[in-house]
Formats: structure tokens, sequence, C-alpha cells
């Protein structure tokens, strides 16, 4: 496995392989996001308790679990590059970033605006709001980070700590509604048990779930290969790459 | 379908506010995110192309002071000849 792996750690052929990759994630991604959004907003039924209101959801639930992925994404990548010094794991934890802080600051408005007409108020400091806050601040913490030195590999260094210690927020943000009394409902989705709402409003959850998630991946990859020729700028491959593209 | 008419799609059973300002604002928050990253990498390549044009300009300059400094004086005080001259051409 580390044989075939070993060639993606060079930042060349990353550049080029996740390059090659763009055009069909970035279809793969429109086509799912349309499908989804027409479903969740035209063909999904109304809620019989929380009405047209329940379409939120479709976007609300998505991004909130893919807030919390993309933590733990970036905190791994962070470790890596902590432990075994991979540059390209700081790269893509670079790249995270910003990714994550739009999808959990999606998650939040989303969040308060299904809150409003339901609970009757845009914010509460309850449990699984809060935590989702501090997820927000560890984002911004870590993006601020990464911007603070001039040196890339220092700054990778204290984006990844701060980025490693915030994991101690993943479980408090998903198990909060279990732990504390609040507002928040609870899982509607479960990876372990059938989920507890009707088909035919799981499978555009699905749609719309699989196409933010797409979406993602595809700002991630560009933000991926911006990094790598940031930090890669005087290398010849860089030098060659942007030559033949100057005088295309 | 569950709505009648258009009329009933953009009133949301009358949550039409909340609905769709979600799907505005996420939608917007979107669009902005895949804008700004593909323009900053654009952004980042024209940095490095200018850097490279730029080290092109110095590099023909001191080439021009290193042959201008050899044919007025073929004397040993060619390197601090080539800086005052190499000054002057960037300059």
């Amino acid at each position: 496995m580390w044989k075939w792996l070993h060639p993606y750690a060079n930042p060349e052929v990353s550049y080029h392989f996740v390059g090659k990759l763009l055009p069909w994630i970035s279809k793969i991604t429109m086509a799912l996001l349309a499908i989804g959004i027409v479903w969740a907003l035209v063909f999904a039924p109304a809620d019989y308790q929380q009405g047209d209101s329940f379409r939120i959801f479709y976007i609300h639930v998505p991004t909130a679990i893919l807030s919390m992925s993309i933590y733990v994404a970036m905190a791994s990548a962070a470790f890596c590059s902590l432990v075994w010094q991979f540059r390209l794991a700081d790269a893509s934890a670079a790249a995270m970033a910003p990714v994550g802080a739009v999808i959990t600051a999606i998650a939040l408005f989303t969040g308060a605006a299904w809150g409003k007409p339901m609970w009757g108020t845009w914010w509460i400091w309850d449990a699984r709001l809060t935590s989702e806050l501090v997820l927000l601040f560890l984002y911004l913490g870590v993006i601020a980070l990464h911007n603070a030195f001039e040196d890339k590999n220092l700054a990778g260094k204290a984006a990844g700590i701060l980025s490693l210690v915030g994991v101690v927020n993943i479980p408090i943000i998903k198990y909060s509604v279990e732990w504390w009394n609040t507002l928040h409902q609870g899982a509607t989705v479960s990876k372990m048990s059938a989920p507890s709402m009707s088909m035919d409003m799981f499978w555009p959850f699905v749609i719309c779930f699989l196409g933010i998630a797409m979406l993602v991946t595809f700002v991630i990859c560009i933000r991926f290969r911006t990094e790598i020729l940031s930090r890669n700028g005087m290398r010849p491959w860089v030098r060659a790459l942007i030559t033949a593209e100057g005088t295309k | 379908m569950q709505f009648e008419s258009i009329s009933a799609f953009l009133d949301m059973g009358g949550y039409a506010f909340f609905v769709w300002l979600s799907y505005g604002v996420s939608a917007f928050l979107l669009v902005a995110l895949v804008y700004s990253s593909q323009s900053n990498h654009k952004k980042v390549k024209n940095k490095i192309a200018q850097r490279l044009q730029r080290e092109i300009k110095l590099r023909k300059a001191a080439e021009k002071s290193l042959a201008a400094a050899e044919q007025t004086d073929g004397n040993t005080s060619v390197v601090p000849e080539l800086s005052k001259n190499s000054k002057k051409v960037v300059s």
C-alpha cells in the first residue's frame, strides 16, 4: 500500500492528479446539487408538524454533519503533518480550514433561520448550538494561525496543534443532544439504525448530502492545488508549469 | 410535485421568508467560496509568473552590465563595477 501511495506524496504528482480529477468532481457536484435541491424544494413532502419550513433540513443537516467531518479530516491531516512531517498533509489541512468555516457558518445560519419559526428564537445558548459556534471559532483560529507566520512550516505546526486540541469539541457537539437537555432535537439520520424518517424525505436528503459533500471536495481540491503552488513557487516544475501556461 | 401553483411554491406554506433566506444565504456563501478559491488560485499563479519575469529581467540586466564592464576596461576590478552598473540598469 505504501509503495502505491508514495508517489502521491510528491507535490508535482498530486498537483496534476487533483487537476485531472477536478472537471469530473465539478460535473458530479452540479448534477447532484441540481437534482437534490429541486427534489428538496419541490418534490419532497412537507412535514406534518413543521410544514414547508422542514425544507431547511436539506441544507442544515448535511452542512452540520460535514462541518464535523471536515474538522476531523483537517485534524487527521494536521496529525500526519506534525508526526511524520508530510508537507502535503499540511497543505491539505490549510486547504480544508476555510471550507470548513464556511460550511459551519451555513449550518449555524440555517439552524437560526429554522429555529426562529419552530422555536420562536433565532439563537439560544443551548449545548448543541454553543458547541457548534465554538467549532466555527476553532476554524477561524486555525485559519488565522495559518496566515500568521511567514514561514509556512511554523504556521502549519501552530495551526496543527490548535486543530488537534480542538478535536475534543467534536464528541461534545455530537453527543450534546444526549448529554444535556436541549431544545435541539436528536439525530434524525443515523448510520447504525434505519432512518427515523420516511423514505421520500430520506432520499432527497442523501442526494443533497452527497451534492454538498462533492462541492466541499471540489473547493478543497482547488485550494489544495493553490497551497501546493504557493509553497513550491521556486521549484523547477512550478517554473516550467507557469512559463508554459503564460505562453499559451 | 408538492405545490399546486408557482405562488404556492414561492409562499412555502407561509414559511417563505425563512426557507428562501436559508437557501439564498447558503447559495451565496457557497458560490462566494468557489469563486474566491478559483480567483485565489489565479492570483497565486500570477504572482509566481511576475516573480519569474522579474528574475529574467534581472538576469538579463546583469549579463548586459557584465558585458559592458568587460568592454570598457579589462582590468581586475570587475566585481564592484558590475554591482554599480547593474544598479543603474535596474533603476
